[in-house]
């Protein structure tokens, strides 16, 4: 007879001493693990639950500007500088860490319409409304100087948006024309004009540095090339677009902030449809940046909140908004890709988390390794029904609950007449146009 | 590790006389070329060997293998005998699958595809390592043999505990509690923990292993069943009257006034659920999480003394005098499936920790195994006494007690059996029968008190400590219980196959796709239909587009047709190979063939 039976040692299974951790022996064997699906689905569930109940975005406001914060400017070299400037013409360097204002100076008469940091990040640029550039150091003053411009140049019409190049010293402003100038020079060392129009946004392409893109007052986006003498080509929309990013991963993508409370991606090369619209807002859409990874992008909106998309998605992922939280101006996504800061009407600048849930600060690597397999988890079962309940479940102000239920119901009623003009009319002869081309009006090269 | 046809060719390598590096002031020598040449051949058809072997074994990384196996060289000229991963039995990581390949989607759907290639990599990667992991688990599963002419079943009891080590001789014992008999009994889930329950309100929860009495108490009343709930601190008596909760010190936590006059209970452990089936024909489940009762149903089929969950889905099969096993899930209100099993009543069922097989014994005398994924029978045996009370164990013996016999089967699904793999007696009527969880142990409840039987092969050898782990300390089975509890699964979830939320819903799709189309009034789906682009210079003539629409015409039926007529042309060469052969046949066969035309 032979004979064997399961005999353990204890030892092996037990710690020895109780400074020890316990040991933990694992088998993967399928059948000793049932219901795995339904397991993997509750604790999904519950990394759901969880994380709508830890998002808690709002991290800080910034206050002490005196009018609306108009513009900011992300330093291009220190994540925790920020720049903002604000309606009376005032401009504040912020020192986020300390969540302080850390220089304060009169830039301008009347508005800060635009500021940039040059890329070296020793000194920024802002235009205003007194028709001026003007180039300041970013270090403060010693004790006893005057706060005074590196550089002031006197243009000839009022300027609304600036941005400055990648690499070289050179600046793009818009006013009633898009200049490009050198720095060493006090006249554009070129003009772009199409048409009589007014300019409110300008962009130079983060890869593609020689190229800008800009929003002008007749419903049309227009490209540029700095190297030639004339537009590349613009798209003409229904509706007059605020501003537009670049997405700064694929830099063929742009997104436009419209003010027909959409947004539209656009792929540079095909302009005769938007690649996505972006629809959630219900107010004019005044300001979008895109996250430095290029997959998120984030809108500010006249509706009195912020919104995060997807860039490939059509509906946004995420809404911010305070009861004191008043029109969003403009907006800023932190080169960390951890945060957010909205400058607004009511002379605030606040900072966000870009993910709300997040656990901010060091995590221990148990914890990151939990966070990482919930994250996924709910990736994995985020269509069923009752995860993306929980999961797009979103409290927004009454006003704004009501007005995306008025435009639903407009939406609706639209597409049932058309719907009803198509059924009585002869096959064919009222086509089907698609969202993405109804907001195109023509593409003019 | 490698196989061993690998290792061969490597010896061979290895052996191989090493060549001094050639420099470069030496001039080519052609007498050594031509000598060498045999032995170069060889390694040469040595090393194309080598490579087949791979090619066969991974097709799609033959170049990066290629490459690898020329890259393996060590500076001392040498290469690495054993080259690339090392392999892993095709067995091993067949038990970690959890589904076959997905079909990649066709190449229009770019995004899709990128998923689902890198999904299946990742599984594949997880199921391999699992696999690589298994080679490494510490114990190896008990057996027994016996010698030439000797039947294991003749083996006693006592034979077995002298053969073995002291501690697993000492899990062969018996309780002579003749007063307050026939006992019912559980293990708990790890393992560690039994519960004696006799007819007579004897209740008893013993540390079996180390021998150690936790409580024991008499209830006063008669005792139907027993069982513990999730862990060893609490357990459940169905008593004359109603169900009672006792904690691990024998103090009543709970007299549960709803569940009255139960006879059998069933704890589903990752639900957090208590069945009960009753004499009033109730099957009643109780949520002792939160201690709701979440439903119940009246089955309409008398009393109900014969139970058994499935643990591969939690469905309770219940085994009615008339001859029929049926299926309950607590989300509807009739059976899910009613099987007729026997002629006679249904004594007792048994289904298999992986869902697949269900036993069942009954009045006729007969034990039959059941395929319960297609509800077919598989096998029929005769018992001349009847079996009485059927138990499963981990490793998938069966232990079937007839009178104050308990034997054990091996492999009763797979092979016909004509004998017991082994068999006791025991003092009384066996009342219940366990096998306990990780251990080679099968506990007898009888007339005259308990056995711990030794049944070598029972257990599994390995567990999973995060799942239910026999050495735990009071502080991890703590942690162990919140965690379990945050992932309890809800009674909803319940059906019959447990992977199917993890499967896509179809139905639900297409409706959602209707009412889309409904509220459009048009398929925002639908392709376009081509229009063939206007080209210039006499291009695009009537003819010219005509022959261009030809070329996308019915691109979407294109796989399927050409599908069909592959498969067409497979039946029909084999048809012809087979027709062939066979003529050859009787070609051979037959010397009258040459009259025929």
């Amino acid at each position: 007879m032979k004979v064997k039976i399961l005999a353990r040692n204890p030892d092996d299974y037990v710690r020895e001493t109780k400074f020890d951790i316990q040991r933990v022996p694992r088998n993967y064997d399928p059948t000793l693990h049932p219901f795995e699906v339904s397991r993997e689905y509750t604790r999904a569930l519950n990394a759901t639950k969880l994380e709508r109940v830890f998002a808690k975005p709002f991290l800080a406001s910034l206050d002490g500007h005196r009018d609306g914060v108009n513009c900011m400017a992300k330093h291009t070299k220190s994540l925790s500088t920020l720049l903002s400037g604000s309606c009376d013409g005032e401009v504040k360097v912020w020192d986020l860490t300390k969540r302080e204002c850390v220089r304060t100076l009169q830039a301008h008469e009347g508005f800060v319409r635009g500021m940039v940091v040059r890329y070296c990040g020793t000194s920024f640029f802002t235009a205003g409304d007194d028709k001026t550039i003007k180039q300041w150091k970013m270090e403060a003053p010693g004790y006893g100087e005057e706060e005074e411009p590196l550089n002031t140049i006197l243009g000839k019409t009022v300027f609304t948006g600036l941005d400055h190049h990648q690499k070289d010293g050179v600046f793009a402003t818009c006013g009633q024309q898009v200049d490009i100038w050198d720095e060493q020079r006090s006249s554009p060392i070129r003009s772009f004009t199409w048409g009589v129009d007014s300019f409110s946004s300008v962009r130079f392409n983060p890869v593609e540095t020689e190229l800008l893109a800009s929003c002008a007052s007749d419903r049309s986006i227009v490209l540029y090339d700095m190297r030639e003498a004339a537009p590349l080509k613009k798209v003409i929309m229904t509706m007059r677009s605020n501003t537009l990013c670049w997405n700064p991963m694929e830099a063929y993508y742009f997104t436009c902030s419209n003010e027909d409370y959409n947004l539209y991606t656009y792929d540079m090369r095909i302009l005769d449809r938007p690649v996505t619209v972006h629809m959630d807002h219900v107010s004019a859409v005044l300001d979008v940046d895109y996250s430095p990874t290029g997959k998120e992008f984030v809108s500010a909106s006249f509706d009195k909140t912020i919104r995060i998309f997807p860039k490939a998605g059509g509906h946004s992922r995420e809404v911010y908004h305070t009861k004191r939280m008043q029109h969003v101006i403009c907006i800023k996504w932190s080169a960390d890709n951890k945060y957010i800061l909205s400058g607004s009407d009511e002379m605030n600048i606040r900072l966000w988390k870009a993910n709300a849930a997040e656990k901010l600060g060091v995590l221990a690597p148990r914890e990151r390794e939990a966070a990482n397999y919930s994250q996924k988890l709910k990736e994995k079962f985020q269509h069923h029904p009752q995860i993306r309940r929980i999961a797009h479940h979103r409290h927004l102000p009454k006003s704004i609950y009501h007005q995306t239920k008025e435009l639903r119901t407009m939406k609706e009623a639209r597409r049932r007449k058309e719907r009803n003009v198509r059924k009585h009319s002869k096959p064919g002869t009222v086509p089907v146009v698609s969202e993405r081309e109804k907001h195109v009006v023509t593409v003019v090269k | 590790m490698a196989s061993p046809s690998k290792a061969t060719v490597s010896e061979a390598h290895v052996g191989k006389k090493k060549k001094p590096p050639a420099r470069y002031w030496q001039e080519p020598r052609e007498e050594e070329k031509g000598g060498n040449k045999v032995g170069k051949d060889e390694g040469r058809t040595e090393s194309a060997l080598q490579q087949e072997q791979h090619t066969k074994l991974k097709p799609r990384k033959r170049k990066q293998e290629e490459a690898g196996s020329d890259g393996k060289k060590f500076i001392s000229g040498k290469s690495d005998p054993f080259p690339g991963p090392a392999p892993i039995p095709e067995d091993r990581v067949q038990k970690f699958k959890r589904k076959d390949k997905t079909k990649t989607p066709r190449p229009k759907h770019r995004k899709l595809r990128d998923m689902i290639v890198r999904s299946d990599e990742a599984s594949e990667m997880a199921h391999k390592q699992a696999a690589r992991l298994d080679l490494l688990l510490p114990e190896d599963a008990g057996f027994l043999e016996g010698d030439e002419d000797e039947d294991t079943c003749t083996i006693s009891q006592e034979d077995i505990a002298d053969a073995v080590d002291i501690t697993s001789g000492a899990k062969y014992f018996n309780l002579k509690l003749s007063q307050f008999g026939p006992y019912r009994l559980d293990y708990s889930k790890t393992g560690r923990h039994l519960l004696l329950g006799g007819r007579r309100g004897h209740v008893a929860c013993i540390d079996w292993q180390s021998k150690q009495l936790m409580c024991e108490i008499n209830v006063m009343e008669s005792v139907n069943d027993v069982k513990w709930l999730h862990s060893e601190t609490m357990y459940a008596v169905a008593q004359k009257k109603w169900l009672h909760i006792y904690d691990s010190n024998g103090i009543e936590l709970h007299c549960i006034r709803k569940f009255n006059d139960v006879l059998r209970m069933q704890f589903l452990p990752y639900h957090f659920l208590l069945a009960t089936a009753s004499a009033t024909s109730f099957l009643q489940y109780l949520d002792v999480s939160v201690g709701k009762e979440v439903a119940a149903i009246c089955t309409k089929t008398g009393r109900l003394d014969v139970m058994c969950q499935n643990p591969h889905n939690a469905i309770i099969h219940l085994g009615h005098p008339n001859g029929t096993v049926t299926l309950w899930s607590p989300n509807q209100k009739e059976a899910l499936v009613k099987m007729l099993c026997h002629q006679g009543g249904v004594r007792s069922v048994a289904v298999d920790k992986t869902g697949t097989y269900m036993v069942t014994s009954g009045m006729d005398k007969k034990l039959k195994v059941y395929d319960i994924r297609a509800f077919k029978p598989l096998k029929s045996y005769f018992l001349p006494a009847g079996a009485s009370c059927l138990s499963l164990s981990h490793r998938g013996l069966l232990s079937a007690a007839t009178g104050d016999i308990v034997q054990v089967y091996k492999d009763v699904w797979s092979t016909p059996v004509t004998k017991p793999y082994m068999a006791h007696r025991v003092r009384g009527t066996v009342w219940g029968l366990h096998y306990c969880p990780f251990e080679d142990v099968l506990g007898v409840g009888h007339g005259d008190g308990f056995t711990s039987m030794l049944v070598p092969g029972a257990g599994e050898p390995n567990f999973d400590a995060l799942d239910a782990n026999p050495y735990r300390s009071a502080k991890q089975r703590q942690e162990w219980e919140v965690k379990a509890l945050l992932e309890k699964i809800q009674p909803e979830l319940i059906s019959l196959n447990p992977n199917e939320l993890g499967q896509v819903d179809h139905t639900t799709f297409q409706q959602r796709h209707q009412d889309r189309v409904q509220a459009l009034g048009f398929d925002p789906l639908a392709k376009d239909r081509f229009t063939p682009k206007y080209k210039k210079k006499g291009r695009s003539s009537a003819g010219n587009i005509e022959r261009r629409k030809k070329q996308v015409a019915h691109e979407d039926q294109r796989d399927i047709i050409r599908q069909t007529v592959e498969d067409k042309m497979k039946m029909e060469k084999e048809r012809q190979e087979k027709e062939k052969k066979k003529a050859e046949l009787s070609g051979q066969k037959s010397a009258l063939d040459r009259f025929k035309k």
